[in-house]
């Protein structure tokens, strides 16, 4: 029998069911108690905090470089857009101008990386609801392009990318052959699981409707990111907040209607199409930029912003991803606070999953792309 | 007219400090005020949206600061002995409030003193600030008062110290969780 949870009360004939921390169904170390009037949830409690290593206070106590490898654990399905994420809260700080090339090479990594995070998100999904086929037909491709971060940064999932101020090295000779290569695996990989999935009726059974949600209520308990689009309210930080070069490539932003399980799915699906888009334009800005241009800002070895806090938030593949930092004036932070998306994004569970059967549950957990590291930091 | 003077129209006398940092703006105000202040910010000025809430622990700092202050003071002259300004709250609070119509970013700051950690809660607000206030009362020990469901949001409910407060170790001081596994008879 699972520990009674403070928040439900036990109450006639109704079930209480313990699901997690460890089970084949939940995305890592998550935890909720639901209580059941059959299979229809009345109540559910997430339970967190199974993963917290204490990362926020970890980096108190480390320097600004040595962080880099620890933001790769927070969202280790797109590790790249948190490195960035960091280096750029600090570049701010210390008021660092990165080079045009750097950025632009950030920008083709941090890309690719929203395509493997969405695969990831898509895939796992359609495994839940007992479509096996697309996650084979995408993850293959994800492969190549985990290929491609091996092959740069020489790891594949902590790929501790880039340096503050810049990255560390130019993108390899063969990049533009690797990638060709890879594009029309790609687009042909969504067009397949595009082609499995939207007009599948099953799939529309399990999915529309499901665990929707309405704009008002998305921004109120704190959405970003497609889970937000899919409700309706076109925001994107890549667009409102340009930061980067991302100002200087012409992209859609999709959104959804009903900000159900169906519009989370079909705005991610999009937005991979709009990934590669993006990808082609910064690949082509990148050849027109010297071979010889800087990669790094001038930055000292030892790394001592000024005293002061600054909050620099970028858009991750789950939402709006921020690091504060503040800085005394030594060479540590003094405090790191991040913002992980899928954590506001999951307090609103309890919300959405009321009144709805339990296989929902557990489509709702993978739609919204809850990633334990980044849940519990 | 930039966002400080409209900040500054808006609070009136609630705004006791402005800080900019790298462009980003930052305002204080009493810990008495805070639900009026974020009240008025979302329905004036059109800040609809809680991007995070957070607490800092300044203790370290405050030490820090007094120190270099004695030593500046003593190379300047030796007169004024024992009039050290008593240390500003240990705590402080941080909203991070967010325009989406006009993109503007806004922190306000609360400072909360070490005697009495009691905030008002946000909730009824902005459902947003549910967890990361569970967060900041499982991390600092600061309560929020109106909170639907203060409880320990990473730690578990035993834990017994506050482990982002400056002064616990970062090993740890060697709890340990106990489970207890109760049967029920059936």
């Amino acid at each position: 029998m699972a520990q009674q949870c403070p928040n439900i009360p036990e109450v006639g004939d109704f079930v209480t069911i313990n699901i997690g921390p460890s089970h084949p169904a939940m995305h890592g170390t998550l935890r909720v108690i639901a209580q059941t009037d059959g299979e229809t949830i009345l109540k559910a409690d997430p339970e967190i905090g199974y993963l917290h290593r204490g990362v926020e206070k970890l980096g108190e106590n480390l320097t600004y470089h040595q962080f880099i490898p620890l933001t790769d654990r927070l969202n280790y399905c797109s590790a790249i857009t948190n490195n960035v994420s960091y280096e750029m809260a600090v570049e701010k700080l210390m008021g660092l101008e990165v080079p045009e090339k750097a950025q632009l090479i950030r920008m083709i990594m941090m890309e690719l990386t929203r395509i493997s995070d969405h695969i990831v998100c898509i895939g796992i999904l359609g495994v839940d609801l007992g479509a096996f086929t697309p996650y084979f037909y995408l993850f293959i491709q994800r492969e190549e392009i985990y290929e491609i971060f091996e092959w740069f940064n020489g790891s594949r999932l902590t790929t501790t990318f880039g340096r503050i101020g810049g990255v560390e090295a130019d993108l390899p000779e063969d990049f533009e052959q690797r990638w060709e290569e890879l594009k029309p695996n790609l687009r042909k990989a969504i067009d397949e699981t595009d082609r499995l999935f939207t007009h599948n009726r099953i799939w529309m059974d399990r999915t529309i409707g499901t665990t929707a949600i309405s704009p008002e209520d998305a921004l109120n308990w704190g959405f970003t990111g497609p889970c937000l689009r899919a409700a309706g309210v076109k925001r994107d930080l890549r667009k409102d907040e340009p930061y980067g070069m991302y100002d200087k490539v012409n992209f859609e932003v999709p959104t959804g209607k009903h900000g159900d399980v169906f519009d989370r799915y079909i705005v991610r699906m999009i937005e991979m199409e709009e990934s590669i888009k993006i990808i082609d334009q910064a690949f082509q800005m990148y050849k027109e930029m010297a071979p010889d241009a800087p990669l790094r800002a001038k930055v000292p070895k030892i790394i001592k912003p000024p005293e002061g806090e600054v909050y620099h938030a970028i858009e991750s593949p789950n939402g709006e991803l921020g690091f504060f930092v503040k800085s005394d004036g030594s060479d540590k932070p003094y405090r790191i606070k991040i913002r992980p998306p899928c954590y506001m994004i999951y307090q609103a569970f309890p919300e959405l999953v009321q009144g709805e059967m339990i296989a929902d549950l557990i489509a709702c957990l993978s739609s919204l792309n809850i990633i334990a590291g980044e849940l519990d930091r | 007219m930039s966002l400080k003077d409209r900040v500054e129209r808006c609070l009136g006398d609630y705004a006791t400090a402005f800080v900019e940092c790298r462009g980003d703006l930052c305002v204080e105000v009493p810990v008495e005020d805070v639900l009026k202040v974020i009240a008025s910010l979302k329905d004036e000025l059109g800040f609809d949206f809680l991007s995070d809430l957070f607490g800092v622990d300044n203790s370290v700092l405050f030490e820090k600061k007094a120190k270099a202050a004695k030593k500046k003071k003593k190379a300047e002259d030796e007169a004024l002995p024992g009039d050290d300004v008593p240390p500003p709250p240990r705590f402080e609070v941080n909203y991070l409030l967010l325009s989406l119509e006009r993109n503007e970013r806004l922190q306000v700051k609360i400072r909360v003193p070490e005697d009495k950690p009691e905030v008002d809660s946000v909730t009824g607000i902005w459902k947003a600030a549910t967890w990361p206030e569970r967060e900041v009362y499982d991390m600092y020990g600061i309560k929020f008062k109106g909170h639907p469901d203060l409880r320990r949001l990473l730690m578990w409910d035993e834990f017994p110290a506050y482990p982002l407060r400056k002064d616990y170790p970062l090993e740890g001081q060697g709890e340990e969780r106990h489970l207890s596994y109760t049967t029920t008879e059936s």
